[in-house]
């Protein structure tokens, strides 16, 4: 087993598993109705996501775990996604300004993963950037929604950004596996996609009125299993039955 | 409320094999372009469709119940009026 190969992978499904986990917890709290079906829609392309990459790494690893092991019986140590993607969901404002800077890495992420030389992620890219196109469009008309709108909205949108802000720079963060990655071209290069995702960025939130935060501080550590303390109560929650009765299917 | 800033729009869609879209349901939103995303998100979401019409519902103009009289039972008794009852030339006939 190429164990950067795997982390790579795993990675990838961990950042859909639990960006997807967060976006479920909307249903049935959306402001509106059309608002809750769509949001549950994005959330489960996400698990769709997450089942196909979990799937590729526990095939990688070659020990015989399943996707289900992995999403399910990992303590929070093993899980390797942004802290981005774990902070709670805060109001309506903080999810869209999230969703927005995770489609567009993610839009810049799976257009390069398409020319990958790994066939089964290239394969998985083709499918993912579909849904991610119209997740970031869906996404951007919020955050331009949101800060153009009214004075509240303005406001609410303007303090999720700055508080999600100093959580970016781990999207870009290179690491050994990163180098090996980038280096037999199974991902694209990790620079050339922050500066894509800055303009993109940075052009809709000047278009939405929105301020470009100042970075204060960096947080990161989520891509070797060091987490928020939202992390473990995300986990408790989601593997619960799995944890409670091992097996169980239904 | 909800109406002032969410009207109501009437959604169309168009089946993979159907030739016109078909009233299939309604929703609300803010303007075109999020009904549009609405509709793709409610009404869709199990290929249902490949076309999406979406229309403000008060920018239809629908017939009133209570003219239903006059407007429609007058043509019951003019069945000449369907094709059927013209006879076609023999020169026409194959």
């Amino acid at each position: 087993m190429n164990k950067n190969h795997y982390r790579y992978v795993l990675r990838l499904g961990d950042n859909a598993l639990i960006l997807g986990q967060r976006m479920t917890e909307w249903c049935g709290h959306s402001p509106f109705l059309e608002e809750d079906i769509a949001m549950a829609n994005c959330a489960l392309d996400h698990i769709g996501r997450a089942r196909l990459l979990l799937s590729y790494a526990g095939e990688i690893e070659g020990e015989g775990r399943s996707e289900d092991d992995l999403a399910f019986i990992r303590s929070d140590r093993e899980f390797e996604n942004f802290l981005l993607c774990e902070l709670p969901i805060g109001d309506y404002a903080f999810t869209m300004a999230r969703q927005y800077l995770l489609d567009t890495y993610h839009y810049h992420l799976f257009t390069g993963l398409i020319s990958s030389t790994d066939v089964t992620l290239s394969a998985i890219a083709h499918k993912a950037i579909k849904e991610t196109t119209y997740h970031m469009n869906r996404s951007r008309d919020w955050v331009l929604r949101l800060g153009d709108g009214t004075e509240e909205s303005h406001g609410r949108i303007q303090i999720a950004l700055e508080r999600m802000w100093n959580y970016t720079d781990e999207l870009f963060e290179v690491d050994s596996v990163d180098v090996e990655m980038a280096a037999e071209a199974i991902a694209p290069d990790p620079e050339l996609l922050q500066s894509r995702w800055q303009a993109d960025i940075t052009a809709t939130l000047k278009k939405a009125t929105l301020v470009v935060p100042e970075k204060k501080w960096s947080l990161s550590g989520g891509r070797d299993g060091l987490h928020t303390e939202a992390m473990g109560y995300l986990l408790s929650e989601m593997q619960y039955l799995q944890r409670a009765y091992p097996g169980l299917s239904w | 409320m909800l109406e002032d800033h969410l009207p109501l729009w009437e959604v169309f869609v168009r089946g993979r094999r159907g030739l016109d879209h078909k009233h299939i349901g309604s929703l609300h939103a803010s303007d075109a372009s999020q009904a549009m995303k609405s509709a793709r998100d409610t009404y869709t979401r199990r290929q249902e469709g490949i076309s999406i019409w979406v229309v403000k519902a008060d920018d239809i103009h629908a017939s009133q119940f209570e003219n239903n009289a006059s407007f429609f039972d007058p043509a019951e008794d003019k069945v000449y009026r369907h094709p059927t009852f013209y006879e076609v030339p023999e020169e026409l006939k194959l």
